[in-house]
């Protein structure tokens, strides 16, 4: 056991092999695709309502789809060029969506948009106007669950929010988009999250960053060394560190009541990445049309980091990454824990799209399922401190109510119990059922 | 030694006369007065308390009746009307006589017919597969095939036919308890009028994509072509967001929309084929008629045109 | 593109690789060093006993899975032949094969199948079978041989050291009387001492339970727990009445304490699920144990408490619960006042 042990969450926890395969390889630009297809609802919340029509042409930058509602967002030509159709596609939540295809032609930028890599460290925008202009720019969370931006920094009344965390955790094994950002932008999201804490009128901000990624903690200590407002904090690996309750847990040793939102233990989480979006989109007016996308897995021949346009076919940056290898088996947007497997590599990049994982055809598929043998390790694993094993069961059962009462709503759906379960056993395939259908009732 | 025994016997006699007397008082203190004839309409249901009637049992249904006093609203559904006049004859009154409903698959989309676009690799359930995506095929509206309905059936009703991948109702035995109705997560099973002598037509579809990209999908799948709708003089057929539909109370099984689907994706049940041809036969015979008629009328309008044009000639 | 179609199952996309025939066979491995003590102590019976209780066990595990509930057979988890080695560890080296035979049926068929198989079980299979053969046949359950005295099949036999204390205690001698006639602490703890086969030797007991927390295969909780109750309860008679009751560190060292506390409670199946749970299932066990084997009419009580315990793990289960995140917080309580001022406050 380590003398000095860094924090970490208390509650559960796993610790699945990290993997981090292209921690050490820089990000690249991916050339510009031919097609894009911009889904228009890439976030949670309200799909947002197409303002272009077939055959218009559209520069990069410019707003195709306005926000519907305040929990919506924009939506940007991320490439210049003429719109397509406008029909459904198949994007990577696994269902069909309205999307906006764009086939490109040269990259002309909206003028408004200042694409000079120069440092601007000044703040002019008064708090309110920096929301706006997070508003406008269309940024939501980028680490994966794609909330909008904007709706977290506009804390509700009669909330007193006192801690702004930044997300660094990267917990999921594999990607290194997050990792990569801070290494290669650590001045700007420093900006970036002074602009966070001047939008939230808040004295304290701390970096919580995974202690598998000591470069990063290294560079960020030397340029914080005069801050006082703003800590970097070194973490124990453990997954679901990046979870938002689990980050408020190990940093603060806060806990967010079972239903509540971080703002009701006065605290607001970003990730880097979005912060990294909000200096661009203040700083630069940059809206958010690209984003850094893992490339990873075993078998791919050169795990990669790339920067891309949004809509992007996950085909183009496969073969980027040296092409799609024989034996793949199955293709996950996002980390193993938590991504989604496509069925279909023409599945465009969206905002929450973290990573591209590709898995061989020997993993691919699910072992054999054993009767449960009450070993408690799922218990033991769950960071909400629930009992999945009973979940499965209730939601198995139809018995929705008793499931409710077991605090089923409280699951975050991170995989760790299904991750550790010895006998194979589908338990979040069950929980995630129960609480869809929960929720269903709820609407009705 | 007599003594003891004489003791114990009288005190165990003692106490279970004592308890005798507690459980007699218990009993009439705390009685539950209730309605006799729930009980004799309980006796007369099938007691298989399916929930097919939306009461949360037989016995509900039982009180549900007495309470309610008329069957205008309370119809069971897996003892139909047979029992329904049992019911009406042990609460005096009157009957309510309901056509019998089945339930129908309304997915054709086989195998053979709908090509799987991925391998599908969860818990195999239907509610789970459809909380994760659209579906292993590309068809994001059809059957999932993983027999969650069969799973449901109190009646050993339904089977998954291994050859097509879909779920088959045996006739005989369905109730029409709506069971497998409410656990479809994709709504592909749905009641449907039994029909006179069980004949029944229904469009097996749900498809609402546009005609080319379903039929991509789905080699059967219903395009919207609404050649079925031009054909029905009932208007029975209705086709809204790219899909045709069957109005049970409109259709008068007159089959004559049957051929005319390009892909055979209006289903029959218990209709001899010979009529469906001689339907085809006469509709397309009633064509062949406004056809000529139309050629006809065009004819002597032409004929008159001319006539007229003469006439101005003439003139 | 790859040739072929893609997988697509819900999230997550790895797995750990400590499944369940990895864990047994982790258990197995755990087993070896106390099977190699008892052969050592008592030669080829030891062998004997415990193969043919394995083949038995996974033979009518087959059996009844195949021809009786008519399902795939079970038999490649290794939980059977667990069962089996943990049946003999817990029987003398010289029992007779049809004894072994019985213990083996009712363990599988009586203790497993009959609950539906691995997980579905209360009790411990093993010891069901064990406490059945026990309470059968009582005379062939009780003559041990003599602990590293030959390598034939019939060798004389001797009592236990439980055995002798209570004995010697019923018969009016005192205990450091008795501790004359006993092996040192020493060959307890290597386990140069009379019994059954597989509770011999704390030593090798110990070495397969660092290598099991080594594995993660168990945690610490159950062992622990039990064995520091034991202790405490008896350090207190000791130091109460030195003459009566035996000290602790007999107690921790002879019969099945061991054995059980390692290998018997910590079974995945019948013990508690949450932490807090298992150490409720080890005090339980150790507090039964201790009572049973300074006021019980029976030498050893170990089993007995188990199977007691066993029974009490739904109840543990619904009670002693993890806890979850967010009921601790101070904030959570001052946030639903707020919420149910709030809610007083609306009309």
């Amino acid at each position: 056991m380590r003398l000095n042990k860094h924090k970490t969450f208390k509650t559960g926890g796993i610790h699945p092999h990290d993997n981090k395969l292209s921690a050490q390889v820089a990000i690249t630009p991916l050339p510009l695709p031919k097609m894009v297809t911009i889904p228009i609802i890439q976030h949670i919340g309200a799909p947002a309502k197409i303002v272009v029509n077939r055959g218009d042409m559209v520069k990069t930058g410019q707003i195709i789809a306005k926000h519907e509602g305040f929990v919506s967002s924009n939506i940007h030509a991320s490439v210049s060029g003429r719109v397509g159709v406008i029909e459904e596609v198949m994007d990577s939540t696994g269902f069909k969506h309205m999307a906006i295809n764009i086939r490109v032609k040269g990259d002309d930028w909206e003028e408004s948009i200042d694409r000079n890599d120069a440092l601007i460290e000044e703040i002019k925008l008064t708090p309110k106007e920096i929301v706006n202009r997070i508003m406008e720019a269309g940024v939501v969370g980028m680490g994966g669950a794609a909330f909008p931006s904007h709706v977290k920094l506009s804390v509700p009344e009669g909330k007193h929010v006192d801690h702004l965390l930044i997300n660094g955790v990267e917990c999921e094994p594999y990607l290194t988009a997050d990792h990569r950002v801070m290494l290669e932008k650590p001045k700007e999201i420093i900006v970036g999250i002074k602009i966070l804490m001047k939008a939230l009128g808040v004295q304290k901000a701390i970096i919580g960053i995974e202690d598998n990624k000591a470069d990063a903690i290294e560079i960020f200590q030397q340029l914080l060394k005069n801050e006082k407002h703003i800590g970097v904090e070194a973490l124990e690996v453990q997954y679901p560190q990046g979870g938002e309750k689990q980050l408020i847990q190990a940093l603060l040793n806060r806990e967010v009541p079972s239903g509540g939102l971080p703002a009701d233990v006065g605290v607001i989480v970003h990730n880097v990445g979005t912060t990294f979006a909000v200096y661009e989109a203040v700083q630069k007016n940059k809206p958010l049309l690209e984003r850094v996308v893992t490339v990873t897995g075993k078998s791919v021949k050169q795990p990669s980091n790339f920067l891309v346009r949004i809509g992007t076919p996950v085909i183009d940056l496969l073969i980027a990454a040296g092409g799609v290898p024989e034996d793949t088996g199955k293709i996950v947007s996002g980390g193993p824990m938590m991504g989604k497997a496509i069925a279909d590599l023409d599945v465009p990049v969206a905002k929450g799209t973290s990573g591209i994982l590709l898995i061989p055809k020997a993993e691919a598929s699910r072992s054999e399922i054993y009767n449960c043998v009450h070993c408690g390790k799922c218990i033991e694993a769950c960071p909400m401190g629930l009992e999945p094993y009973r979940l499965l069961i209730m939601s198995k059962k139809g018995n929705n109510k008793r499931a409710k009462e077991e605090h089923i709503l409280d699951c975050i759906e991170c995989g760790s119990c299904s991750f550790v379960c010895p006998s194979n056993r589908p338990i979040l395939d069950y929980i995630r059922l129960g609480k869809t259908q929960l929720k269903k009732q709820k609407n009705v | 030694m007599n003594e003891v025994i004489l003791y114990t016997v009288l005190s165990l006699t003692g106490l279970g006369i004592l308890a005798a007397a507690i459980i007699h008082l218990v009993s009439k203190k705390f009685a539950v007065q209730e309605d006799e004839r729930i009980d004799k309409v309980e006796e007369v249901l099938p007691a298989t308390n399916c929930g097919g009637c939306g009461q949360p049992g037989c016995r509900a249904f039982a009180k549900a009746v007495v309470e309610a006093g008329t069957l205008e609203e309370l119809h069971c559904p897996v003892g139909g009307n047979a029992v329904m006049k049992q019911v009406a004859a042990i609460l005096g009154i009157n009957a309510v006589e309901r056509d019998p409903f089945i339930a129908v698959v309304r997915c054709s989309g086989s195998f053979e017919y709908r090509k799987k676009t991925n391998i599908y690799d969860g818990e195999s359930s239907c509610k789970i597969a459809a909380t994760l995506y659209s579906g292993d095929t590309g068809c994001a509206y059809g059957c999932l095939g993983m027999g969650d309905c069969v799973d449901v059936c109190d009646f050993e009703a339904m089977y998954m036919d291994e050859k097509t991948g879909l779920p088959v109702i045996i006739e005989d035995k369905c109730t029409a308890c709506n069971a497998c109705v409410k656990e479809c997560p994709k709504d592909i099973l749905e009641l449907w009028p039994k029909g006179k002598k069980n004949k029944r037509i229904y469009v097996a579809c749900l498809n609402e994509e546009k005609g080319s990209t379903a039929r991509k999908e789905c080699a059967v799948a219903c395009s919207g072509c609404a050649k079925c709708f031009e054909a029905c003089r009932y208007d029975a057929i209705t086709v809204t967001n790219n899909l045709a539909a069957i109005d049970p109370e409109k259709c008068t099984l007159c089959l004559e929309c049957v051929e005319t689907c390009d892909v055979r994706n209006i289903i029959t049940v218990n209709i001899p084929d010979e009529k469906i041809k001689s339907a085809t036969d006469h509709r397309i015979k009633m064509e062949e008629r406004a056809r000529k008629k139309k050629e006809e009328e065009k004819l002597a309008a032409q004929a008159a045109q001319q006539q007229n044009g003469d006439a101005t000639k003439q003139a | 593109m790859s040739a072929g179609l893609l997988t697509v199952s819900p999230s997550p996309h790895i797995h750990t690789d400590l499944t369940v025939p990895q864990i047994m066979r982790g258990v197995i491995i755990a087993m070896i060093p106390a099977l190699l003590f008892s052969v050592y102590n008592f030669g080829l019976g030891a062998v004997y006993v415990t193969l043919l209780a394995i083949l038995f066990c996974v033979v009518i595990e087959y059996a009844i899975a195949r021809y009786l509930l008519k399902r795939p057979a079970s038999i490649y988890d290794g939980s059977a032949i667990i069962t089996g080695m943990l049946l003999a560890f817990n029987v003398p080296s010289n029992l007779p094969w049809h004894i072994i035979l019985i213990g083996s049926a009712v363990a599988i068929g009586i203790g497993k199948m009959s609950f539906g198989g691995l997980g579905n079980n209360p009790f411990n299979p093993a010891l069901v079978g064990r406490v059945f053969l026990l309470l059968s046949f009582p005379v062939e359950m009780t003559s041990w041989p003599k602990a590293g005295a030959t390598w034939s099949l019939d060798a004389v036999t001797s009592a236990t050291p439980l055995g002798i204390l209570k004995d010697g205690l019923r018969a009016g001698d005192t205990v450091p009387e008795l501790m004359n006639q006993m092996p040192s602490y020493t060959d307890f703890f290597f386990g140069l001492q009379g019994g059954s086969l597989g509770e011999m030797s704390a030593f090798a007991i110990l070495l397969g339970l660092i290598y099991m927390l080594y594995r993660k295969i168990i945690t610490w909780h159950i062992p622990l727990s039990m064995l520091a109750t034991i202790l405490l309860m008896t350090g207190i008679f000791w130091l109460i009445d030195p003459t009566r009751f035996a000290n602790p560190l007999f107690h921790l060292l002879t019969g099945g304490i061991m054995l059980g506390a390692v290998f018997m409670a910590t079974d995945y199946v019948t013990s508690p699920f949450t932490h807090r749970g298992m150490l409720v299932f080890g005090v339980g066990i150790g507090v039964l144990t201790v009572v049973i084997r300074l006021f019980g009419s029976y030498p050893e009580g170990v089993s007995f408490a188990i199977l007691i315990m066993n029974a009490f793990v739904p109840l543990i289960n619904s009670y002693a619960k993890q806890p979850r995140y967010g009921s601790k917080s101070q904030r959570h309580k001052a946030y639903q006042e707020k919420l149910e001022k709030e809610v007083k406050a609306t009309p």
